[in-house]
């Protein structure tokens, strides 16, 4: 992983020299400066990487461009020609109340990517907080790791459809639900990370110099704990867009009336025998958002994490 | 040994007192008063003094907390506000269908999960193993729910082969129970065979590479004995481990695959629950699952005492 060393991924021949040049600070360039540098090169050396980087990149590119893609409102209603199948007026034909099923796909990419990307933001931030702090303090580590243990003794759908009967249903209570679900996986990946970190020399040294806890922590131990929680955080994206689409099928989600995969397959689910295409549509949209998500991870934590190599968790289904 | 188990029942207790704390805080994490929330507004002040004091929240926080753990250590998970009956009732009366579709969901996926990561490791590197694990990835992608719509399409729709949806209780007789179940548990379990199968590949392979095993090659033991006697046993360590969690995550499925195909079981419950804010039912459903989840894990743990005598002598 140095940045010093040869190019990764290159043998080296037996007996080489490599003249390596001095980094100004060797942690950060460990942590940040290989991985940008290898990521196009996995991406040219893993080609089913590269197909989940495409996946991904088409959902965010359609997320976005989901007004100006979208043929129709998602949420205008013509009863008149409710339940039509794929026809070239609706490519991928009309809802119950006569809505345009491909206008409400499109922008169902535009509610799972905010929801993945939100959830990813929410579970990082609270799960390195909590993290950082039981790795560092060890007073602290027993409560906070207890807690998170708590949390994970619950099947994530389970506390997340607790968690919106309380908050109520919306695309924000959703994307807390979640968040709060998911951030024990990345606070125990950060303490553990920490917990290698704080004994290494050059913490010790910093200790020594006089440095204060919080300029370790922000400036040694933090860089170093981050390639496992990048790699985390794109399963986290996956499971955040499969617990919305859940919770939105279940009627606990987003309210019905938001165009989101879940809550088409809900509806779909009602007229499975009469339109299909209400099922198959953004059945597709999630299936590519995770697969895409899931190739992308795997490649992540190839270049990353060789240690956990061909153990892929990826994102479970139900979360 | 006997230090291991302690150790392993000693730290179920921390585990279970946050779960509870965690279910009693969510009645508080709505805002606003929760009786005012359950009893709508056009309820007189009144009933709503009534139901606050049927949730117990017209105390100081401490005392409902200290009275929350003491009724848990009887066995008492209160009474539902819309059912009117003993919430630790309703929930054995609806644990059956959910228990059976989660018990024959592990089942199926460690029958079709285990076999395909042992094949796999096997042949490493060839198409076999190739096309095996691009199926388990592609496996790992699709959400239960969806597979199971995707089913009731297909089987019970196009070909006709299956009920739609639906449940038939043991009583209805076990064989037509099993029909009804068999879309349901495939929904649900064929999805975690993916998982399973590729972390028993990954562990398969390390073994693979011990020493034990080319020491076992190399004084002429047939392959299958090393294979199966000696690698899997020592594979099986992560696998299983995988397993206990995968029943958790099967658990928390069949919440959905239930309401996809109509099954009245724990799912159902909750569901109703969430939608009529009846806390008690809430609560209760979500602290039996979570301690069926911790204790299949205890047992995973102790399982390992069985297969790793290394883990007795510690």
């Amino acid at each position: 992983m140095s940045a010093a060393g040869p190019v990764a991924g290159l043998p080296r021949a037996p007996g080489s020299v490599t003249l390596t040049r001095v980094p100004v600070r060797p942690e950060r360039e460990a942590a940040l400066g290989a991985p940008r540098r290898g990521f196009l090169a996995l991406l040219g050396r893993r080609r089913i990487t590269l197909v989940g980087a495409v996946l991904v990149a088409v959902v965010v590119v359609v997320a976005a461009l989901a007004p100006v893609l979208a043929p129709w409102d998602p949420l205008a209603l013509d009863v008149k020609s409710r339940l039509q199948g794929p026809a070239p007026d609706h490519w991928f034909g009309t809802d119950d109340v006569g809505r345009d099923v491909l206008s409400r796909v499109l922008y169902g990419a535009r509610i799972s990517v905010i929801v993945g990307g939100l959830v990813v933001v929410l579970s990082v931030a609270a799960g390195l907080g909590v993290g950082l702090a039981a790795g560092y303090y060890r007073r602290l580590d027993g409560v906070l790791m207890r807690v998170m243990d708590g949390l994970m003794a619950f099947p994530a759908i389970i506390l997340a459809i607790a968690l919106m009967a309380s908050l109520g249903p919306s695309l924000r209570n959703v994307v807390l639900a979640l968040g709060i679900v998911y951030t024990p996986r990345i606070a125990r990946i950060v303490r553990g990370s920490v917990l290698v970190v704080r004994e290494l020399p050059y913490v010790e040294a910093a200790h020594a110099l006089g440095a204060s806890d919080i300029g370790i922590i922000g400036r040694h131990v933090l860089p170093n704990c981050l390639s496992p929680v990048i790699v985390q955080s794109t399963f986290i994206f996956a499971l955040a867009v499969l617990g919305e689409a859940a919770l939105s099928f279940l009627g606990v989600g987003v309210p019905p009336f938001v165009p989101s995969w879940g809550n088409i397959l809900a509806e779909g689910r009602l007229y499975i025998q009469q339109a299909p295409w209400l099922t198959l549509f953004p059945g597709t949209g999630i299936m590519a958002t995770i697969l895409g998500l899931n190739l992308f991870g795997d490649g992540l934590r190839d270049l990353l994490d060789p240690k956990l190599r061909g153990l892929s968790g990826g994102a479970r289904s139900a979360s | 040994m006997k230090t291991y188990i302690a150790r392993r029942l000693v730290a179920v207790v921390p585990v279970m007192l946050v779960v509870a704390t965690v279910a009693f805080v969510l009645v508080h994490l709505a805002p606003g008063d929760p009786a005012s929330v359950i009893a709508g507004p056009y309820a007189s002040a009144d009933d709503v003094a009534k139901l606050r004091h049927q949730l117990g929240i017209d105390h100081p926080l401490h005392i409902q907390l200290g009275r929350w753990y003491w009724r848990l250590l009887h066995g008492d998970l209160g009474t539902s506000i819309f059912l009117r009956r003993p919430v630790v009732e309703a929930i054995l009366d609806r644990a059956e269908p959910t228990l059976l579709l989660t018990t024959a969901a592990t089942l199926l996926a460690v029958l079709i999960g285990v076999p395909t990561g042992i094949v796999s490791a096997r042949r490493h590197g060839g198409l076999v193993d190739q096309g095996l694990m691009v199926l388990a990835l592609l496996g790992t992608s699709v959400p239960n729910f969806l597979l199971g719509l995707l089913m009731i399409l297909v089987f019970a729709v196009w070909l006709g082969w299956f009920p739609v949806a639906g449940y038939v209780p043991l009583e209805g007789g076990a064989w037509r129970t099993a029909r009804s179940l068999v879309m349901p548990a495939v929904a649900l379990g064929l999805v975690q065979s993916a998982l399973i199968a590729r972390i028993t590949r990954s562990a398969m392979l390390d073994v693979l590479r011990e020493q034990f095993i080319l020491a076992g090659r190399a004084k002429g033991l047939p392959e299958n004995r090393v294979v199966y006697k000696h690698a899997l046993k020592n594979a099986f360590v992560p696998t299983l481990t995988v397993i206990g969690i995968s029943f958790a995550v099967l658990l928390g499925g069949a919440v959905i695959i239930e309401q996809v195909f109509n099954i009245p079981g724990l799912g159902r419950l909750i569901i109703s629950a969430v939608l009529r804010r009846d806390y008690p039912v809430i609560q209760g459903v979500i602290l039996i699952v979570a301690a069926v989840y911790v204790l299949v894990n205890l047992a995973v743990d102790l399982a390992y005492l069985a297969l790793d005598p290394r883990i007795r002598y510690q």
